[in-house]
């Protein structure tokens, strides 16, 4: 029987059984036939059930035996040659290690589904179309009013959830001296019950909690949180907590597993969104919205109808519009609404890491692929070895399938082991890689859970591999003719064209991977290396707020304090630290013209800022202390360049919203503004004081002092400054402090991730294809010896000897290196949007993986150059 | 009538000389060859005829085929292996030595 049948036999025992029947039924039939009674017949062959059961159990249990015995055997070979096969199975846990990591994170990120009642049935709603800077763009912020107009519309046919974006954010339990961060999110009171989700302890919000403004300051905590904060103190029910001006209290902890909507981020506390202060303005743009279709309702109709009334709403909205471009205005009532299934949730850094995880999930496969081609060369080569062996075996019996199984087991040994290592590397890496994405102070969170679906995919990984690796060894090893092989002259052309393939493949997979890898370390290095037009060095932001909004000479007096502390170089205040992901923008007009239709950025900033952030004034001065928003403003060279022809616009003045003109008092150089990725965008500074229509100076709420310390860890200073901010003026409270270094470098997390990991596994390639190259030349050196030395003895010169071996071998990875290439040329307009300013046909791009691999090959083919061109001609033949 | 399992090993050896001389079998019909054979003096167990074909085809000494004969029923026939032919040598001649050590000792006594 064939090793496959004797498989199948093992999974499909109703198969065999109903063979065995069908025989004994012919068996009785024939004796019928042959003029005996039925009946006698039957009895005469014994019980079916018992005879079934017998034979059955002489198939199966024979397959078994020989399993075991294989599996004994094998273990033996592997433990024969302990250093090759500890380099197969590490390599290969290697590769399988880093799949199932790849898998976990892809899995958690972006395929597993929330844990709620019917996932497949919820949608995120989203508006596409040209955004107000010009640009394409998928927007899934809406406004509440709205909101509350499309959910009773489709009221019947669907449940609309609306679902703020998570903020980390400042609260306390106790005194209002120890702060502490949370992850918050406003949810639709009627969310929890939509989900199909329970209490683990009191109760989670409702309907009821959910429908007049400000009206029930309620607090549901994750179970996470729970857990992490609270030890799952029952007590827990009917603490308070303070967040800004509202106090909330706790009415219950959420359901086990479920930290809200957004997968990357784990919320902390569920609160109504009625106590959002977003929820009376139509256009604030705040919150998510699912839609959770009832059972049988089609996705389109309800689509047209939250379509119709969008548009309708779009069209009201706009004519509250003032000093918007035609264009714009345009743009914005052409934005089409659509549903994006949402079963996996919707999170910023689903949409931010999916090309990347895909990258890296190619990389690390072609790095098994890599791992995978080694072994098989390995276990051809040993195949080889073993001919003999195998000769033996077949002469006296052994069916080829018995043969096959012998080497597949062997090759199942090396992938469990590898599976085991590699599993546990996966355990590992994988929460490492996600360590990696946030800054330390605040990590990512995705779950990982090592589930069925994480071992069926490790388990079905390693079936592959074992079968790509060990099939095409095990039925070359048992294709052996005794004959020959027993005579000693095996024909070993056919075994090393094999080995030369697979050593193109590698050579090909090799390039590929060390081609994107220095495409990703490029864009990192360029967008590291990018000027941001200001200088982080020793810079501390400290984002700060006060109880209530204070009037600018009292953010001027603890800005005098910090200033006096020793240790302190430099003070001054800005609205929010630059490139903090935070940004105003609007459209601007000069000499009354019609607003031009490219966004302008602003920020507030004090006199002295542009001083402490070493942003030089190229053309007119700083601002004066008693200088106010909206009459005078600083504007940078992009500004001038787009608003002014490039002229110097200093003396000159623009228009906001058909506001009085505002006069131009200076003239800065470019700097970044909101992420470093961006191209010099058009900039106005205003001061940080301002007045309203009355000329009355406004209190302010929130600010960034901005520290730049005498020593070169101004992280050293934080917790004095916070301390000290507080000292001053015990209104005032620092809610976050960062290095402006961090801030810069939050905007090349992803790019870093990529590179390193990247950069990684094109190393671990390199080696693992160096390995491949070495093994294959040793063995064809050891395989032609006698060739070699005949040759040497009819004088051949070292130099003949060297590239006679060498030459297959060398045009091999020359072809699979061309054809990396190809592949490489491919491939790169998939990874095109995760690269900045870098171009594949870049020569250097093309060079460096190419000499890389040149490199290697040169110096893993020296030993066996070495030992071929040392062949004793008169040992090696008298050996024979 | 003695019983085959009596005669250790005697089902195997009739089974694979009965496959070496006439190739391509069912069961039904190697057990009618060994009942002619031999007379009706020895016939094999029904019950046991399977488990043997079963298992030394599992010893790859025999392999079985399904056909479909002309009446249109399926019937497995068995023949031979190159591995079956070695055993049928190696246990004729242990036949052979165990049986004329038996005559031997009916002889003497």
């Amino acid at each position: 029987m064939s090793w496959w049948s004797r498989l199948a036999n093992v999974f499909r025992p109703d198969r065999l059984s109903r063979e065995i029947d069908e025989e004994f039924q012919s068996h009785i039939d024939e004796a019928i036939e042959h003029g005996r009674d039925p009946v006698e017949a039957r009895r005469a062959l014994g019980p079916p059930l018992r005879l079934r059961e017998q034979s059955r159990d002489v198939r199966l249990v024979a397959w078994l035996d020989s399993l075991r015995a294989d599996a004994v055997f094998g273990w033996r070979q592997l433990m024969k040659k302990k250093a090759t096969s500890a380099a197969a199975i590490l390599s290969l846990a290697l590769g399988i290690g880093a799949c199932t990591s790849a898998f976990r994170l892809i899995d958690a990120l972006l395929l597993r589904p929330l844990p709620v009642a019917e996932p497949g049935e919820l949608y995120a709603l989203a508006r596409q179309g040209v955004g107000p800077a010009g640009n394409f763009r998928t927007s899934d912020a809406n406004e509440y009013p709205l909101f509350q107009v499309e959910r009773s519309a489709v009221k019947g046919q669907a449940e609309l959830i609306a679902v703020s974006y998570a903020d980390r954010t400042d609260l306390t339990y106790g005194s209002d001296e120890e702060v502490e961060k949370a992850y918050r999110q406003f949810v639709s009171g009627w969310m929890f019950s939509s989900f199909g989700l329970r209490p683990a302890l009191g109760r989670l919000l409702i309907e009821a909690d959910d429908l007049k403004p400000h009206a029930h300051p309620y607090a549901v905590l994750s179970y996470d949180y729970w857990t992490n904060r609270f030890g799952r103190d029952p007590k827990v029910i009917e603490r308070t907590l303070r967040m800004g001006d509202d106090l909330y209290e706790i009415v219950g902890v959420g359901p086990e597993g479920f930290t809200g909507t957004e997968p990357g981020t784990a919320i902390d506390i569920f609160l109504p969104t009625m106590m959002n202060p977003g929820v009376t303005h139509s256009d604030w743009s705040w919150f998510r919205t699912f839609v959770k279709l009832r059972p049988g309702v089609a996705v389109e109709p309800v689509r047209e109808r939250l379509a119709a009334i969008n548009q309708a709403a779009q069209e009201e909205r706009a004519k509250g519009f003032v000093g918007v471009p035609k264009q714009r205005l345009e743009d914005f009532l052409h934005q089409e609404l659509v549903l994006e299934p949402a079963a996996t949730g919707v999170s910023g850094m689903q949409e931010d890491y999916r090309a990347s995880l895909a990258a890296l999930a190619v990389l690390v496969a072609l790095v098994l692929l890599i791992a995978c081609a080694n072994v098989a060369n390995l276990m051809t080569a040993q195949a080889a070895a073993r001919a003999r062996e195998m000769a033996l075996r077949v002469s006296i019996g052994a069916g080829r399938g018995r043969l096959v199984q012998l080497v597949l087991v062997e090759s199942g040994w090396l992938a469990l082991l590898a599976a085991g290592i590699g599993g546990l590397f996966a355990w590992w890496s994988a929460p490492v890689v996600v360590g990696m994405i946030n800054p330390p102070d605040n990590p990512a969170r995705l779950f990982l859970p090592a589930d069925w679906r994480v071992l069926l995919f490790g388990l079905a990984l390693t079936i592959a591999v074992m079968l790509l690796f060990g099939l095409a060894p095990a039925v070359r090893a048992s294709s052996v003719q005794p004959v020959s092989a027993l005579k000693g002259g095996d024909n070993p052309h056919a075994r090393r064209r094999l080995m030369h393939a697979l050593i193109a493949v590698q050579a090909a997979f090799c390039f590929l991977v060390l081609f994107v890898a220095s495409l990703f370390v490029a864009t990192f290095q360029r967008l590291s290396n990018r000027p941001t037009g200001f200088s982080a060095d020793r810079l501390l932001a400290l984002e700060t707020i006060t109880q209530r909004p204070q009037a600018p000479v009292y953010w001027d007096q603890v800005a005098e304090h910090l200033r006096a502390l020793p240790g302190v170089e430099t003070v001054a205040l800005s609205s929010w630290p630059i490139l903090s992901g935070v940004g105003a923008n609007g459209y601007v007009s000069t000499n009354g013209a019609p607003p031009s239709d490219v966004l302008a950025y602003f920020m507030n900033i004090s006199p002295g800022w542009l001083n402490a952030m070493k942003i030089p004034v190229v053309g007119g001065r700083d601002f004066r202390p008693d200088e106010v928003f909206p009459r005078v403003a600083i504007v940078n060279q992009e500004f001038a360049k787009r608003f002014f022809e490039g002229r110097n616009p200093v003396g000159r003045s623009f228009e906001r919203k058909g506001s009085p003109p505002i006069q131009i008092v200076g003239l800065v150089p470019d700097a970044c503004y909101r992420d470093v990725r961006e191209p010099a965008t058009p900039a106005a500074y205003y001061p940080l004081q301002s007045v309203d229509d009355n000329g009355a100076l406004q209190p302010i709420a929130q600010a960034t002092f901005m520290v730049r310390t005498v020593g070169s860890n101004p992280l050293a200073m934080a917790s004095t400054l916070r301390r000290e901010v507080t000292r001053a003026r015990p209104e005032f409270r620092v809610s976050n402090v960062r290095t402006q270094l961090e801030i810069n470098l939050s905007h090349t997390v992803r790019e870093r991730l990529l590179a390193r990991l990247a950069l990684f596994f094109g190393l671990v390639a390199l080696l693992l294809a160096g390995v491949g190259l070495y093994g294959v030349l040793d063995y064809s050196v050891l395989q032609r010896r006698r060739e070699i030395g005949i040759r040497m003895a009819l004088g051949a010169q070292a130099v003949d000897v060297a590239r006679r071996v060498t030459a297959d071998v060398f045009s091999m990875v020359l072809a699979g290196a061309l054809a990396g290439l190809a592949l490489g040329f491919a491939s790169v307009r998939y990874v095109q949007a995760l690269l900045y300013q870098v171009k594949s046909t870049d020569p250097g791009m093309l060079a460096l993986p190419a000499l890389t691999i040149l490199g290697a090959a040169l110096l893993t083919a020296l030993p066996p150059v070495i030992r071929a061109v040392r062949i004793d001609p008169a040992t090696t033949l008298r050996a024979e | 009538m003695p019983k085959p399992d009596s005669l250790q090993g005697s089902l195997d050896l009739m089974v694979l000389k009965i496959l070496s001389r006439r190739p391509r079998l069912h069961g039904y019909a190697i057990m009618s060859a060994i009942g002619d054979m031999s007379g009706d003096v020895l016939r094999a167990e029904e019950g046991s005829l399977y488990p043997a074909l079963h298992r030394m085809e599992e010893a790859a000494w025999i392999r079985a085929q399904w056909v479909t004969k002309d009446t249109g029923r399926r019937a497995r026939l068995y023949e031979l292996t190159a591995a079956g032919r070695k055993q049928l040598a190696a246990e004729e001649s242990r036949w052979q030595a165990v049986t004329s050590a038996v005559n031997r000792v009916l002889r003497m006594a």
